[in-house]
């Protein structure tokens, strides 16, 4: 039940024939894990938090850094040297008290991932290197956990709802990490600070509409964007049967942590 | 033979056909060994490139990876 003041709060959802009172209630009993409390997982924090997802894991081992805030929405000045998770989850809660928020101050491997996902309806791809993109994906389609990938890498962004053996996963697209350092990740190719804004904000949108059961989840389809060309595509991908994580045959039967693909500044986190 | 590649078109004179490999290299294509490739809808593994035939009229899309997220 509603409370008078959750009424009050949440009145411009209320009042969506999609949301209505039993979809609030909806996303109040709803749980969302994300992994990555940085560019991505800055913006779906707080809508996360202010759209009342009743209970919102939060996971990262770093601390906040005066290179992270002019992206890093969640993080304030003052937050310096502050773990990222605390920083993150003390503005979750300061915008909406119904929100219970858990924090992972650690990073996610093959040894602990499938435990901190179990809990969890829907999860959300922060993260910002590939060994951490193709475990979430595989944690997931094993864990049958539908997720949500977000990429962004200057003024491009991509992202993909996966539902496990349902829809395209990460690996029908990319089926092994690039090797490592081959692609730029991070802080070596710069990134424009209202892109994981954007990115990160569909992400969220993905899981309330997961959580709602409502509307098209972009699944099956990757959504491309272009902040120089201002430009969305969408893009149909078929599952992929040679998929080695979903496909007829999987190769990869046994969670695996892809060391090959870290790279110099993931180790530097 | 005229293409559309990411949702443009684009066309490649005095060929009527390219193997995929090929294509890559007509287009300078960047980041050409990490790219996926996905030909009239459907992935092709990159074991096949080099005998995956492009011809007039196909669709392509070139997806890149996106490690960023921080």
């Amino acid at each position: 039940m509603l409370t008078e003041e959750q009424i009050q709060r949440y009145s411009r959802h209320i009042i969506l024939k999609e949301v209505g009172g039993k979809g609030q209630q909806k996303l109040l009993d709803g749980k969302v894990l994300i992994i990555g409390a940085g560019g991505l997982g800055a913006p779906i924090a707080l809508y996360l938090a202010a759209a009342g997802v009743g209970t919102i894991g939060i996971a990262d081992a770093d601390e906040v850094d005066i290179t992270n805030l002019q992206r890093q929405v969640i993080h304030f000045t003052a937050d310096v040297g502050k773990p990222k998770v605390e920083s993150a989850a003390e503005k979750m809660r300061a915008i909406n008290p119904d929100v219970t928020v858990r924090t992972y101050k650690e990073w996610v491997s093959a040894a602990n991932i499938a435990g901190i996902i179990a809990d969890y309806d829907f999860i959300i791809d922060g993260t910002d290197n590939f060994a951490a993109k193709f475990l979430i994906n595989d944690a997931c389609v094993q864990g049958n956990k539908p997720y949500s990938h977000g990429g962004i890498l200057q003024f491009v962004g991509q992202t993909i709802t996966v539902l496990p053996g349902q829809s395209t996963c990460y690996r029908c697209i990319f089926p092994e990490p690039p090797p490592k350092d081959a692609i730029p990740t991070c802080s070596q190719a710069g990134v424009i600070g209202v892109l994981p804004g954007v990115i990160g904000s569909i992400q969220a949108t993905e899981a309330i509409k997961f959580l709602l059961g409502k509307g098209e989840l972009l699944a099956g389809r990757i959504l491309m964007y272009d902040a120089l060309g201002m430009e969305f595509r969408n893009v149909a991908i078929k599952r992929n049967p040679n998929c080695p994580i979903c496909g007829d045959n999987p190769t990869i039967t046994v969670l695996r942590d892809e060391l090959d693909a870290l790279t110099v500044c993931d180790l530097e986190h | 033979m005229q293409l559309t590649v990411n949702g443009r078109p684009a066309g490649i004179e005095d060929k009527d056909s390219l193997s995929v490999t090929a294509l890559l290299d007509e287009l300078k294509v960047k980041d050409a060994l990490y790219v996926t490739v996905e030909l009239n809808g459907e992935i092709i593994d990159r074991p096949v490139f080099d005998n995956t035939v492009v011809k007039d009229g196909d669709s392509l899309e070139f997806l890149y990876f996106m490690g960023g997220g921080r």
